[in-house]
């Protein structure tokens, strides 16, 4: 049987978002070269915008006709448009983030947004991935860049710090995953998801349970470092603290998007036929998540720090959804993973706006300036879940998936832990409009346009989402169907 | 649409304070003053229609709000809640009239708190309740944090967390439990469960009804206060600055009261009758331990808070009693309790805005001084008390009244609590306004001070001799709650024979 290996226009159509991005991170690195070290680089910035947006527009194009690509390898269809649409619009706040941030630290460089639109591209297959070398290749591509981008400013010890100690951890989970993805291909003689769900669906010939739960314990070992996911969240908090914010801010949100579409694609459709074993481990591992994350953020005098733990215990929220294994509970993981990005994003963006980032530094932010402090306060209320705030319908949707999947003990614990959470996000709210100024603490910058950009578009989407979530969701929900 | 007016007008202001407003507290004030009475005026407007037909939803309107799952926005008014948004749209237009030196966010604050226990209160649908009443917390959060005054060892930031933290982490499992109703009978829709558990459509078993019940009860009991939640509750009171603390003590603690008899007994018959001993245990403990601490504070706001636990828990001891009058005692106490709590408050903030000091030992012989605050003082601590003629008297007695049938033990200890609070609040006026005469001169009501509070008084004495104006209206809807709260009794409950008769011979 002979194989055309060359790949159709259709083909090539589907893996464009993935190409304009390469594209444009060669030229941006190309462009660099004409710049020397310290200075701005005027344009680079709104170049790789329109870069984004060019990406977005493809992948629009491509989620039209959704399909397969190069031998099964991809697989374009409404759930990879979401999730390339939702990597896109971080990478764009995270541009716009990081260019007033960097100029002021004189180290604004073209790498920066090359690495970042790199990172993306590994994203953005994860997302695509029909195939568990993809995905591996995917984590990888998306991996290395972000190792790169914790460490950006080389000369601040805490980022040295930050990138190590993400890729130290970081190639061990992937290790790990690498290894699970070989064990399953030994099992089961491919690598293909549909193809492994069809052989561990078949009672024939399937191979031994114990040893392919081995090969999903591995893998969601992988996926659960990449997701912070307790019993592997540890490096969270640090790399976050560490990395530089809008860097944080970026890894805090598409990453662990990419990670988490990746977990829905291998187990909803790979590993399903074998739900009823892993479903009781994610469910733990849920629970677990959201009570260390958010019992660890109550202690934390840091914000970068404190949106750390913060991130894990909401990556404990996702997982409910997740244990849900319903097209409801995917639909909510779709939303909440959008609402969160969101309000995550503009929590780091008020922080990228100071380089100490301890509470105290905070304390009378409301007399200074009123309209950050009130726009922060948005995210604080979004991430405590109040009422006409998107996080409100975020958590709504996940909690409802559980108790319809009758998960009744997760919700309850899951709803009271976010209760608890209430209490450090508060503090925010708290040190913002109610306590002095410090003596002596150094006068805020004015946010930069851009900033102030990224900040106004994530507070309107914040209270947007809250009041009118039903778009967002519809979307959602019309993008998990096509998975289960 | 008066209903509407009642709930957009207040928030159409709070956006109009928080934002061209923000910078002159002038204009903020008349703004804030104009919505709040009109809102105001569109409650009043509302009262023939509800009184034509009480038990039926009045003012209508249900908009769609998210497809799926269907939500509605969906608000009206019958009797039990008509007066409790007449109430809140009164004491928020007073405490607008009372913050006439704040600037505009307090203003706006003070609106967007209105709008929040208004919807409370008007909702029909059990999401947009859920909505509201966390609503509420947001700000609250903000007077309490930013213009909240340090009062002892309580700090107004230590308090402020308190209680949004008690009252959050109260609520949350009420979310739960909301969804799983809805889950179950497909719809957020109050009226509409009620009619499909009447038609037998939808029925709770009692294990289904026990922790939904209790996630509902929660949520209330931490709001109301009551015993052993109330820890939040002085530092709270006393650290709000005064036209906060007129809502606050007004209002919100109704809302957890006006939850459990709207929400818990229709809805859980069978969880809720099972509770109601130890229900009803808490409450006594509430009215006597409220009313011991109430008489050894030292200060004029954390008594009136004790006070309050005390007095909060008749209206939980009435709604449990699980009689009519109790019932409807419990209901029309509610509103006495916003109107003579928000008079007594608003007189405390007066004190300590003369003295800059809420503790009582400041205070002393102040009647020859301001004979109007200490005539208007004692008229409310004695409506408070339970003085024949006045209105919480009506209240409590029929409250007395209902519990006695379900157990004369508990109408013995609730009596007690009855005298205690007239030993707490006269002793209170006599540190206050009467001894010797001060040396320095104090200032008595202004013009605008005795506007805000000559309606509350004039209330106070209306709703005593008159009860019959108010009454009715509440009672016919208690009437149908009791009918529902026995529909779905899968177990005898042991009334004697003459409380039979007497439910009969009402």
């Amino acid at each position: 049987m002979g194989i055309n290996m060359m790949p159709s226009g259709e083909e090539l159509l589907r893996f464009l978002p993935e190409m304009i991005l390469a594209v444009v991170a060669t030229l941006l690195m190309l462009w660099e070269s004409r710049y020397d070290e310290h200075g701005e680089r005027p344009g680079m910035p709104t170049f790789a915008l329109i870069g984004l947006g060019l990406t977005a527009v493809a992948s629009i194009i491509a989620g039209s006709n959704p399909g397969l690509a190069f031998h099964n390898m991809l697989v374009v269809d409404s759930f990879a448009t979401y999730f390339r649409l939702l990597v896109l619009g971080i990478g764009a706040l995270a541009v716009l983030t990081a260019s007033p941030f960097l100029r002021q630290r004189k180290a604004e460089g073209g790498e920066f947004y090359s690495l970042l639109l790199l990172s993306m591209i590994g994203q953005s297959l994860m997302a695509a991935s029909n195939e568990l070398m993809m995905v591996f290749i995917g984590i990888e591509i998306s991996s290395i860049a972000s190792y790169v981008l914790a460490g950006y400013l080389r000369d601040d010890k805490r980022a040295n710090e930050s990138a190590l100690k993400y890729f130290l951890l970081g190639s061990f989970a992937t290790g790990f995953l690498l290894y699970g993805i070989s064990w399953t291909y030994g099992l089961t003689g491919s690598t293909n998801l549909n193809e492994i769900a069809a052989i561990l669906g078949n009672p024939d010939i399937a191979p031994d349970v114990v040893l392919t739960a081995a090969a999903a314990a591995l893998i969601l070992a992988g996926l659960s470092f990449k997701v912070s996911a307790f019993p592997f969240q540890s490096w969270a908090p640090d790399v976050y603290q560490g990395a530089p914010t809008p860097v944080g801010a970026f890894l805090s949100a598409a990453p662990k998007a990419a990670a988490f579409a990746t977990l829905l694609r291998i187990f909803f459709t790979a590993f399903d036929p074998m739900a009823d074993r892993w479903l009781p481990l994610l469910s733990t591992v849920a629970l677990l998540t959201m009570v260390v994350g958010n019992l660890a953020a109550l202690w934390q005098t840091d914000m970068k720090r404190m949106l750390g733990y913060s991130s894990i215990a909401n990556a404990g929220y996702v997982l409910v959804a997740v244990a849900a294994h319903s097209s409801l509970g995917v639909s909510a993981v779709l939303f909440y993973l959008a609402v969160y990005s969101v309000m995550n994003f503009g929590a780091f963006a008020v922080l990228s706006l100071r380089d100490q980032t301890e509470l105290a530094d905070f304390n009378g932010l409301a007399k200074r300036q009123p309209m950050t402090a009130a726009l922060m306060s948005i995210f604080m209320a979004s991430l405590i879940g109040l009422p006409m705030t998107a996080g409100f319908f975020g958590k709504f949707y996940i909690f409802k998936s559980a108790i319809d999947a009758e998960l009744y003990w997760l919700a309850g614990l899951g709803l009271l832990t976010s209760a608890v959470a209430a209490f450090y996000y508060v503090r925010v709210i708290v040190a913002m409009y109610m306590k002095p100024v410090a003596d002596g603490s150094p006068e805020l910058a004015i946010p930069a346009p851009s900033l102030q950009a990224v900040l106004f578009i994530s507070a309107a989407l914040t209270i947007g989402f809250g009041v009118f979530p039903g778009w967002l969701l519809d979307w959602a929900t019309r993008s998990s169907g096509l998975l289960r | 649409m008066y209903l509407l007016a009642a709930l957009l007008l207040p928030f159409i202001g709070f956006l109009a304070c928080m934002t061209i407003f923000r910078k002159s507290s002038q204009t903020a004030f008349i703004v804030a003053l104009g919505s709040a009475g009109v809102a105001f005026l569109g409650s009043l407007a509302m009262i023939p229609e509800v009184a034509q037909n009480p038990t039926r939803i009045s003012q209508a309107l249900s908009l769609n709000w998210i497809p799926y799952p269907p939500i509605h926005f969906s608000i009206g008014a019958d009797g039990l809640s008509l007066w409790l948004i007449v109430a809140t749209t009164l004491l928020s237009l007073i405490a607008i009239l009372t913050a006439s030196k704040r600037d505009g966010q307090f203003l706006g604050w003070l609106l967007l708190l209105e709008t929040g226990i208004v919807g409370v209160f008007s909702s029909q649908d059990l999401f947009l309740f859920f909505v509201f009443f966390e609503l509420t917390l947001v700000p609250t959060l903000f007077l309490m944090g930013q213009y909240g005054k340090n009062s002892g060892r309580a700090t107004s930031n230590a308090a402020t967390v308190k209680f949004f933290i008690y009252t959050f982490a109260g609520s949350v499992l009420m979310l739960g439990a909301i969804t799983y109703l809805f889950l179950k009978a497909g719809t957020f829709d109050y009226q509409n469960i009620l009619l499909q558990m009447q038609a037998g459509s939808f029925r709770l078993t009692p294990a289904e009804q026990m922790p939904l019940f209790l996630a509902f009860f929660l949520a209330f009991a931490v709001k109301t206060p009551l015993f052993p939640f109330h820890s939040w509750q002085a530092d709270a009171y006393a650290t709000a600055p005064s036209p906060l603390g007129i809502v606050m003590a007004g209002l919100m603690g109704k809302l957890g009261a006006y939850g459990m008899l709207r929400f818990c007994l229709p809805l859980f018959p069978n969880a809720a009758r099972e509770c109601a001993g130890w229900i009803n245990g808490l409450a006594i403990l509430a009215i006597l331990y409220g009313a011991l601490i109430a008489i050894v504070q030292p200060n004029i706001k954390r008594l009136l808070a004790f006070s309050s636990l005390s007095h909060l828990g008749f209206i939980v001891l009435g709604i449990f009693s699980f009689h009519i009058n109790g019932l409807d005692g419990a209901a029309y106490q509610m509103v006495c309790h916003a109107i003579t709590t928000g008079a007594l408050f608003l007189l405390a903030g007066v004190l300590e805005e003369r003295r800059g000091s809420g503790d009582i030992a400041d205070f002393g012989g102040l009647a020859s001084r301001t004979p109007w605050l200490a005539t208007t003082f004692l008229i409310a601590a004695l409506a408070s008390s339970g003085l024949p003629a006045l209105n919480n008297f009506v209240g409590e007695f029929l409250i007395l009244q209902g519990v006695a049938f379900a157990g004369f033990g508990y109408a013995a200890a609730a009596a007690v609590g009855v005298i205690l609070s007239a030993v707490y609040l006269l002793w209170m006026y006599q540190r206050t306004f009467l001894g010797p005469n001060p040396a320095e001169d104090t200032a008595d009501l202004t013009g605008t001070e005795t506007i805000a509070i000559a309606p509350l008084i004039l209330l106070i004495f209306w709703m005593g001799v008159n009860s019959g104006s108010f009454l009715p209206l509440q009672s016919a809807v208690n009437k149908k709650i009791l009918q529902q709260s026995k529909m779905n009794v899968e177990f005898r409950v042991q009334t004697p024979a003459a409380a039979v008769e007497a439910v009969r011979g009402n």
